[in-house]
């Protein structure tokens, strides 16, 4: 482009631009936007606006949760879901309440449309279509940004969400394009306008499986699984009668040995394999051929076919992510049992792109130097669209508290599921694409899904993204859950036949003497629904209602126990660390730990101690120079 | 450098509360990589008779001679325990004074794992050299100018802040066995953590199976090795630390003879106790294995008089604080009020205690039947201090008072400072919570909270933290992925 330069312009200004229109872009635009600042979302194609290039459903473990909070907080993602979902599950039910995970199948096109229609129709908000090529600063402060016309944007805060689309190539194989997911083209200049501002570049890898055709499928040979009877809204404001409709099923089938052996026959035309993908790809999500070659002792591994939407024939094939070459996956799909005669609509790739270190950003996702700079979402080095979407109303609220100078929303562990997973890339940083867990976080008892918004809705409140009509709703709630819990502590249950001939179904221990209704609560055996022939001055409550004061007593022990951790946790995380500490005179500190902590810029002591290379010993010299510092 | 700086740089090190007491003339040796990790460890050797020792153990390939090898070279042998091959190794000799320490130092790179590091590390120790204290190498370094005294105060700040490092430090010597204990354990919890973990953030992963019975039995196992180690740790401390003993007596009953008695065995037997840091006050004596901590106070050689002098208050101090004690009677007297206020005293706080009626050699007055009110008979010695008559019978019965024939110290894994015990008893609680749990058929999560907090707690014991252990322990062992 060098020599006929593009003519630039002064196009328009905003308060808040937004780089990218995917789930973190999403979020992040409509936050600042409802928050009453004037902001513009850059998508490389409107047509991809929440698009979905990989998995076609929401949620699940621990990215339920996510979706539950980023809902609790005011955002998008599960109202939008409710509207588009086409089979719904409660997964791991008894398997604890703190991780129940709510997973929904979702119409990725509904989806892409509803989220669409949703920018359109916000105040304060225009979406454009075009690539921001370049980040303008000024002090070390943002100024604005280019388009690939020219356009000068001036603004105040940037959020980049630019997920998988800098610099990547798709592998198929021994082919190779350079495109952005599914196709759509990539962004090729904004890469360097980063590196110039001093920003550091990672390059991660991830895949998808093919898609296939609906009518060259023989379900026959697989198992059905149908979504759950009871439907469960991911969002607060939903009620399960607003949102019921017919579901679609999905189907379980297995590879086997004849598959296993076409991968092995063909290792050497994986780019995996063959050196020529060299970015970090994730090990939770490995490719089919990492899956044989790895866990080669295993017969057989499962496969779910997913449909894509109810407009469409399309099926997606999860389990069979690959970079193996089109042919080979032709005839590796076609060994599994009911995919003997499947056409393939979209093969599977593998996607390499460009990410930035999150060690680079603060815990409000603003770069360290450069203010004004956020960053969300899969460029921050995450894997999925919960992830990408929690990143993005994060980011969306401190870029538009930055503008007010207001302080930043910070969620930490004891908060949010959304508090772990910034805690962990802004501190950790990440080697490989980082996917949210359960295992992840310290205090699950306390992040529930069922409780997300009694533990955020104030602080999505406070920062003007929950209506009043909503905050109130919230309120009553909280009371009615409150009243309650107070009132069954106090109600006595005598030892009745009635009741003792119920514990006796049940396999409990008979009563001999009267007991309160909370203790029986607490019985492994019993719950609060279960009791309600013998609770007489029962209130008529609200399923959520109920489901809060079930939990809250039954498991009261263990929340209580895990309040005490967190009481732990809570002190070393006030020992605020001033970010112009110079760790590099402070006597006794390791070198590892100086540089690390130089890196970083803990924001507190308790971040401080769960960087890697940073010691229990290294805490200690930090703590004792913090007091003689103090003195 | 004058003999006089070297004092004054010593007294510094005094002064900061790091007491060790050894004569800087003699060879340490020490294992120098953290214990039973990598594969790869050295052990570090610094001192005057660092090449004699190596001589005795290590024969270079090609018939090579110790005394040959060039000073900062590489050379490839093996090292022996008298005939016994133990391992194949990479020597490096640096001569002073071009070394950290300015001594001569031998570095001995061998195959990692904690039991050939501490065969070779044994092997250096029984051929003379002593077993490094925390940070002694450092001091040498400072005590013979090499590094100033600002780099030395970091890394004492850092060992005296009783962190990682002095627990990697003590974790080299006779924890060795310790560390490889705990490993087994938390490796056996952050198995079955991530068996429970899969089935929760994978919930459609079918292959992993989950039973309450599992969980049950394999915890159990674990609470029972748990409760062991618990069990063994007052003998782990008397081990690693010595036994706190006290001599009590009216004046003139012998204590002084017995002290000498005590002594002179000491002199007889060279000690290799590693770890001991003896105390000003006290004198560290070896008696068949058992290591006494005898409190020595200023008196105690000098005059007899110690009840006259402290009173029986005082004694009563000592007493409470000691782990073992002597009371020393005179056979030829009746038992006195103060006798009878100690005796009393020994037998409420039910003290580990030996007699010794003295003075065996005259003519007896005490009433034996009298004693046997305060104490088993078993624990009545009759000896002559002076002349050394019963003195044999005397360390056998303090052998059987330490040892009583339950634990082998050679075999056993012990815990010996408090803050590990501390760390044990709540992974403890931690493991009884999940047996709790179990038994009341709560979901799964219930459990892997009290499964993590136990896995914590016994990383405290090792220095180590939880970080992604159980997330990368899910994916190493499940295939999962889209």
């Amino acid at each position: 482009m060098k020599g006929c330069a593009i003519m630039r312009y002064d196009a328009q200004k905003a308060d808040v631009i937004v780089v990218g229109g995917g789930h973190a872009g999403c979020e992040a635009a409509l936050a600042a936007a409802r928050m009453g600042l004037k902001t513009i979302l850059f998508a490389i194609n409107l047509d991809s606006i929440a698009m979905m290039p990989c998995n076609p459903n929401i949620g699940g473990s621990s990215k339920g949760h996510l979706v539950r909070e980023i809902d609790a907080l005011g955002g998008e993602m599960g109202k939008n879901i409710d509207k588009t979902y086409i089979q719904t599950r409660m997964l791991n039910r008894g398997k604890g309440p703190a991780v129940y995970s709510l997973r929904a199948q979702a119409d990725k096109s509904r989806y892409h449309t509803e989220m669409k229609k949703t920018l359109e129709n916000t105040d304060n908000l225009i979406i454009k279509q075009g690539e921001v090529i370049e980040i303008l600063t000024e002090g070390g402060k943002v100024t604005g940004v280019v388009s690939e016309s020219g356009a000068v944007y001036g603004c105040g805060a940037i959020v980049l969400c630019m997920g998988t689309y800098i610099k990547s190539r798709c592998l198929y194989g021994d082919t190779i394009i350079n495109s952005g997911p599914n196709g759509l083209r990539n962004s090729t200049k904004l890469s360097e306008s980063l590196k110039n501002l001093g920003i550091k570049i990672f390059r991660f890898k991830t895949g998808t499986p093919a898609r296939v055709d609906k009518r060259t499928i023989d379900f026959s040979k697989m198992s059905v699984q149908e979504g759950d009877s009871q439907i469960v809204p991911f969002s607060f404001e939903n009620l399960e009668k607003d949102i019921k409709r017919e579901q679609i099923p999905c189907y379980l089938t297995y590879t086997n040995e004849e598959t296993h052996n076409i991968i092995k026959n063909n290792l050497d035309r994986s780019p995996l394999y063959g050196g020529v993908i060299d970015g970090t790809g994730p090990r939770y999500c490995p490719s089919i051929e990492d899956k044989v070659v790895r866990f080669s002792d295993k017969e057989r591994h499962q496969i779910f076919v997913e449909p894509e939407g109810e407009d469409t024939n399309e099926m997606y094939i999860q389990g069979m992510s690959t970079s193996l070459p089109e042919d080979v996956q032709v005839a590796m799909y076609r060994t599994v049992p009911g995919l003997e005669n499947c056409q393939i609509t979209r093969a599977a790739y593998a996607i390499e792109y460009d990410c930035i270190d999150a060690t680079q950003l603060k815990l409000s996702l603003e770069f360290k130097n450069i203010k004004g700079l956020f960053s969300a979402g899969q460029f921050n080095g995450t894997s999925g669209y919960e992830e990408a979407a929690a990143q993005g109303i994060i980011g969306g609220i401190n870029a538009a508290l930055f503008i007010k100078g207001e302080e930043p929303l910070i969620l930490d562990r004891s908060d949010a599921y959304i508090g772990v997973l910034i805690d962990d890339i802004v501190t950790k940083g990440s080697r490989e694409p980082y996917r949210m867990m359960t295992s992840r976080a310290e205090y699950r008892l306390i992040l529930r899904q069922d409780n997300a918004d009694l533990r955020l809705t104030e602080k999505g409140y406070g920062a003007g993204l929950i209506s009043e009509e909503r905050y109130r709703k919230f309120l009553e709630k909280k009371v009615l859950i409150e009243k309650e819990i107070e009132r069954v502590i106090n109600v006595n249950v005598p030892p009745s036949e009635d009741v003792n001939s119920f514990i006796e179904k049940r396999g409990g221990s008979l009563l001999s003497t009267g007991a309160k209704l909370s203790e029986l609560i607490k019985r492994p055996e019993l719950n609060y629904e279960d009791l309600a022939f013998t609770d007489v001055n029962r209130p008529v409550l609200p399923n959520d209602v109920k489901e809060q004061v079930n939990i809250q007593i039954k498991y009261e022990g263990y929340i209580k126990r895990q309040l005490m951790q967190v009481e732990q946790y809570k002190k070393m995380e006030t020992k605020v660390l001033s970010p112009d500490i110079d760790y590099f005179s402070m006597k006794g500190l390791r070198i590892e730990a100086q540089q690390k902590l130089s890196q970083i810029k803990p924001h507190n002591v308790g971040q401080a101690s769960r960087i890697s290379g940073v010691s229990p010993a290294d805490i200690s010299v930090l703590l004792v120079n913090l007091e003689a510092m103090r003195e | 450098m004058g003999i006089d700086v070297k004092r004054e740089r010593l007294v510094l090190f005094e002064l900061w509360g790091y007491n060790m007491k050894f004569d800087f003339d003699d060879t340490a040796a020490a294992i120098s990589t953290p214990v039973g990790k990598g594969g790869i460890s050295i052990v570090r050797m610094s001192g005057k008779e660092s090449l004699l020792i190596l001589e005795k153990v290590f024969k270079p390939a090609g018939n090579k001679k110790v005394s040959e090898i060039e000073s900062h070279t590489v050379t490839y042998g093996h090292i022996f325990n008298g005939d016994k091959n133990i391992d194949e190794v990479l020597v490096i000799v640096m001569l002073a004074p071009r070394t950290y320490t300015r001594e001569d130092v031998v570095e001995i790179n061998c195959h990692g794992g904690i039991k050939v590091v501490k065969s070779i590390l044994d092997i250096l120790i029984k051929n003379g050299a002593r077993m490094a204290l925390p940070g002694e190498f450092t001091k040498r370094a400072f005590l013979n100018g090499r590094i100033d005294l600002s780099q030395a105060e970091a890394v004492i700040d850092l060992i005296n802040a009783k962190t990682e490092l002095s627990e990697r430090a003590s974790l080299n010597r006779l924890e060795g066995r310790l560390s490889k204990k705990i490993n087994e354990l938390r490796e056996k919890i952050l198995t079955m953590t991530a068996h429970i973990e899969v089935n929760i953030d994978y919930p459609e992963h079918e292959d992993e199976e989950f039973s309450y019975n599992m969980v049950f039995e394999k915890t159990s196992e674990i609470l029972r090795e748990v409760n062991h180690l618990i069990e063994t740790s007052d003998m782990g401390r008397i081990i690693n630390e010595g036994v706190k003993t006290v001599i009590l007596g009216k004046p003139n009953v012998g204590k002084s003879s017995l002290m000498n008695c005590l002594l002179d065995e000491e002199r007889a037997i060279v000690t290799d106790i590693p770890g001991t840091t003896r105390d000003a006050l006290e004198e560290n004596i070896n008696i068949r294995g058992i290591s006494l901590n005898v409190i020595d106070t200023a008196g105690i050689r000098v005059t007899d008089d110690i009840i006259e002098k402290i009173g029986v208050e005082k004694s009563k101090i000592y007493a409470r604080n000691a782990d073992f004690i002597f009371f020393v009677v005179d056979g030829s007297e009746e038992l006195s009020y103060e006798d009878l206020e100690i005796l009393n005293f020994i037998k409420k706080f039910n003290k580990k205690t030996i007699i010794i009626l003295n003075k065996s050699d005259l003519e007896q007055k005490l009433d034996f039947d009298e004693l046997l009110e305060y104490i088993d008979e078993n624990y009545v010695l009759s000896i002559s201090a002076k002349d050394g008559i019963g003195i044999d019978k005397l360390f056998d019965k303090i052998k059987e008072l330490f040892l009583a024939g339950e634990i082998d110290i050679n075999d056993e894994v012990m815990i010996s400072n408090e803050r590990n015990k501390v760390s044990l008893i709540n992974a403890k609680q931690s493991l009884e919570n999940v047996i709790e749990t179990v038994k009341n058929k709560m979901p799964q999560d219930f459990f892997s909270m009290d499964l993590t907090d136990a896995y914590s707690y016994l990383g405290e014991i090792i220095g180590e933290s939880i970080g992604e252990d159980v997330i990368d322990k899910i994916f190493s062992e499940f295939c999962l992925g889209k």
